[in-house]
């Protein structure tokens, strides 16, 4: 399966990153992309500051790939999750999930999404919108009970 | 061995990466903790609450009692908050 995983400072163009997973491959039958914005917080942020682990978030990132690999019959895969200085409205992360049938890549994207934001080494910090650099992002519990959903029989 | 350190474990601890050559007694991940935070406040403060802190080894997640013979890397972070 191919799996394509990147970890870069730059904006993304979901439409060719779908291009590039499905062209030449006629068996699949879904993509599920998840792209995840920055958001202003009712214009209290001016941009969330992304910190990250290099190396180890590409390799955490291809280890969350293989284990959803095993979970589906899945037919390509590609994380990005950018770095850096990140404003509201602009993109950080996708996930794009294909294979023959929907819900495959359906649940494949939602089991990444939910391995991604508790396992890959990124941490976010707030800059505000009077100019100021806020606080680092607290771990939200919910997301670790996302986690321990997939993992019940 | 090569500690780094990353986000607010980073700040407190007040640089982003050193070498260190700890004692043979210090066998895992949990030990190298204790043995950091008798060196300075800011290793105390860093490490004040030793569960929240995470580590990785080589890379790859580590628990507390995983051993650190034989690591090149070893990395202490907050929990992640990507995504």
């Amino acid at each position: 399966m191919p799996v394509r995983v990147r970890v870069q400072a730059e904006d993304f163009d979901v439409a060719a990153e779908t291009s590039a997973l499905t062209e030449g491959r006629p068996d699949i039958g879904a993509v599920v992309a998840f792209t995840g914005f920055c958001r202003d917080e009712n214009g209290r942020l001016s941009a969330l500051e992304l910190e990250h682990y290099p190396g180890m978030a590409e390799a955490e990132l291809l280890r969350l790939a293989a284990q959803a690999e095993t979970r589906w019959a899945l037919a390509g895969l590609t994380l990005i999750h950018r770095f850096g200085l990140i404003r509201p409205g602009e993109q950080i992360v996708l996930v794009l999930a294909a294979s023959s049938h929907r819900r495959a890549a359906f649940e494949a994207a939602g089991f990444l999404m939910d391995y991604l934001k508790t396992r890959a080494p990124f941490w976010k910090r707030e800059h505000l919108a009077d100019g100021s650099v806020g606080a680092w992002i607290e771990a939200a519990g919910a997301d670790d009970e996302a986690v321990r959903s997939w993992e019940r029989p | 061995m090569r500690l780094v350190y990353f986000a607010w474990v980073r700040e407190r601890v007040g640089r982003t990466d050193e070498d260190v050559d700890p004692p043979p007694s210090v066998s895992t991940i949990a030990d190298l903790v204790r043995w950091l935070r008798t060196r300075g406040d800011e290793y105390e403060h860093a490490f004040e609450n030793e569960s929240v802190v995470r580590a990785a080894i080589d890379h790859v997640h580590a628990k507390p009692d995983a051993p650190i013979a034989g690591a090149r890397e070893i990395a202490f972070f907050p929990p992640m908050t990507g995504g």
